[in-house]
């Protein structure tokens, strides 16, 4: 096994206006692992994780210095296309959010805009990602009714197989448990492992046995700051800062 | 008050009214006056149905169905045919809407996705604006201005280079016409178009678009096949608003419409309306039955309008329940 570096962020800080919600972060995301973010609420992780596929630049006020490295490209660099480095770095959301539309058309959605004609092509690559998401056998004989009247649990997992249907390299996931109950919870946990097989997946999370269960490598995040990242295990059992340590033993946060 | 030591002040127990005789007799007659506020309108609803029946039962009774099926409009002859009337304010209206739909929304959508934030109040406030022009205005500035510019340049230009169509053909009538009236009306309504599409538009959820934007969408891709399927049940009942608007709009149409109850293919020749032909002759309704004739124009145009938005209605419940948005 190859620990390459998939994204490397290098002195990234993230604005808010004049307010600097990430500050001078670098970071090594590496390939085919799973790198849990931690930290208190208002921490910062979710808003550089959106930074790894440019998602805050929809937010007008939202400004970013540094840079950061996709396989060695600087995806913030002036003349790179957006809109293919969010297909290459899909997203899944907190709140599952699927289009009101049929699941079929909402794992077809990503390869409709993306210039995919051929029916037949369509319906391979959406069975493909319904199985890639452990929810074809659920979904199979209802494929054209709507996606908003799934389970939670199930429109999570439809969330991520819509994000898998265009082939990304990368999926970052933005506390994609948080709102299910544990069944469905511990069904999403399952799949990030059989994901990372195939894709490099970056997750946010506050439920630090989440992060220990399902990842690789941990960082975590406070008051805009990466105050360390290591391997999970590592993390969890002997940390280097004394804030990682009051963070993980519960005395704050 | 006596207070022990140790015990807790009571602030709200003590200050706080006890509901007193006084404050449920006013819940009573706020909640019986609106219920009466509320059936005034349908009983004056129903008055005037009634009294506009009424009125037209002379008309009803001597032409029967055969009012609604002649284009002959002959007051000395006393020959009344509603067609041209109902003709013209369909067809005037139809091109209303067919001008202020891709106007209104596309205004709508620059105002809550493109426009830079600071310039999204003030054009949303210069908008809302011409809704607040007397329509006398608009029919002035039609006369003045729109009509001699149909007459020098766009009849022209039309006729030319979509002449072929019977809906194009000249000769002009100084630019007044169905295609004027039509003009007149799409300014008119576009602002209620472009208000509730606004307000549609502003209720589509954060998450959908940013959820679009990571699949590697473009903005247009996304006002395309999220942002306008989300809301598109909204800005229809927007378009109702529009629409009962301009069918009922007299004032400026009478003014640019040219008031010749015939019907022609051509949009660039003139053409009456039911709401114009009202305006125009009820002072000249000499006669008991030109009268009653005239009421039964006004309550057809009252029917169309409602039938209208009856059907819209429909359509646009049964779209919401096909699919929730």
């Amino acid at each position: 096994m190859t620990d390459q570096s998939k994204i490397s962020a290098q002195d990234l800080s993230i604005f808010y206006g004049a307010n600097r919600a990430v500050k001078n972060v670098s970071m090594e995301i590496r390939e085919n692992r799973v790198t849990a973010l931690i930290g208190p609420s208002g921490c910062g992780k979710s808003t550089f994780l959106r930074a790894l596929n440019r998602m805050n630049d929809i937010i007008p006020s939202v400004r970013a210095e540094g840079r950061v490295f996709l396989d060695g490209q600087d995806i913030y660099a002036p003349r790179v296309d957006v809109i293919d480095v969010r297909r290459r770095v899909g997203m899944v959301f907190q709140k599952s959010n699927p289009f009101p539309k049929s699941i079929f058309e909402n794992v077809a959605y990503g390869l409709r805009i993306n210039g995919v004609r051929s029916r037949k092509v369509i319906e391979q690559q959406v069975e493909k990602s319904l199985r890639g998401a452990a929810l074809w056998d659920e979904v199979k004989d209802r494929l054209q009714t709507s996606a908003l009247a799934m389970s939670g649990g199930q429109q999570q997992r439809l969330c991520i197989a819509r994000a898998l249907a265009i082939e990304p390299e990368v999926l970052l996931m933005d506390e994609p448990a948080s709102a299910l109950d544990p069944i469905a919870t511990q069904k999403i946990e399952e799949l990030i492992h059989d994901l990372k097989r195939d894709y490099t997946i970056v997750i946010v999370t506050h439920n630090m046995q989440q992060a220990a269960r399902v990842s690789d490598f941990t960082g975590f995040f406070l008051m805009g700051e990466l105050i360390e990242v290591d391997e999970t295990g590592t993390i969890f059992t002997k940390p280097t800062r004394k804030q990682t340590e009051d963070y993980i033993t519960g005395r704050f946060g | 008050m006596e207070k022990k030591p140790g015990s807790p002040v009571r602030l709200f127990s003590t200050y706080a009214r006890s509901s007193t005789r006084r404050v449920r007799l006013m819940d009573g007659i706020a909640g019986k006056g609106t219920m009466a506020a509320g059936l005034l309108i349908v009983a004056l609803l129903v008055l005037l149905l009634n009294e506009m029946f009424r009125l037209s039962l002379p008309a009803i009774c001597h032409f029967g169905i055969g009012f609604f099926t002649s284009s002959d409009w002959d007051p000395q002859g006393e020959r009344f045919g509603v067609l041209p009337f109902l003709y013209g304010t369909l067809v005037s209206s139809a091109i209303a809407l067919v001008i202020a739909i891709p106007f209104g929304i596309g205004t709508a959508l620059f105002l809550t996705e493109l426009a830079p934030q600071r310039l999204r109040g003030a054009v949303a406030f210069v908008v809302d604006m011409l809704a607040a022009i007397p329509s006398v205005v608009y029919g002035l500035w039609g006369v003045f201005v729109l009509a001699p510019l149909m007459q020098s340049h766009v009849g022209p230009f039309l006729e030319k280079t979509l002449g072929f169509l019977p809906l194009f053909r000249g000769p002009f009538y100084g630019g007044v016409s169905m295609l004027t009236a039509g003009l007149i009306l799409a300014v008119m309504v576009v602002p209620f178009i472009v208000a509730i599409a606004r307000e549609v538009l502003l209720t589509v959820p954060v998450d959908l678009k940013a959820a679009s934007y990571a699949l590697g969408a473009t903005q247009w891709e996304t006002i395309w096949k999220v942002v306008l399927p989300y809301s598109r049940v909204g800005i229809g009942g927007g378009v109702v608003l529009a629409l009962g608007r301009a069918l009922g709009e007299t004032m400026a149409v009478t003014m640019v419409i040219g008031n010749q109850p015939r019907i022609n293919a051509s949009i660039l020749q003139p053409g009456y309306s039911m709401a114009a032909v009202l305006a125009n002759e009820f002072n000249e309704a000499s006669s008991k039955l030109y009268l009653s004739v005239l009421v039964e124009v006004g309550l057809t145009l009252f029917l169309v309008t409602f039938l209208i938005n009856i059907a819209a209605r429909v359509l646009l419940w049964r779209m919401r329940s096909v699919h929730p948005h």
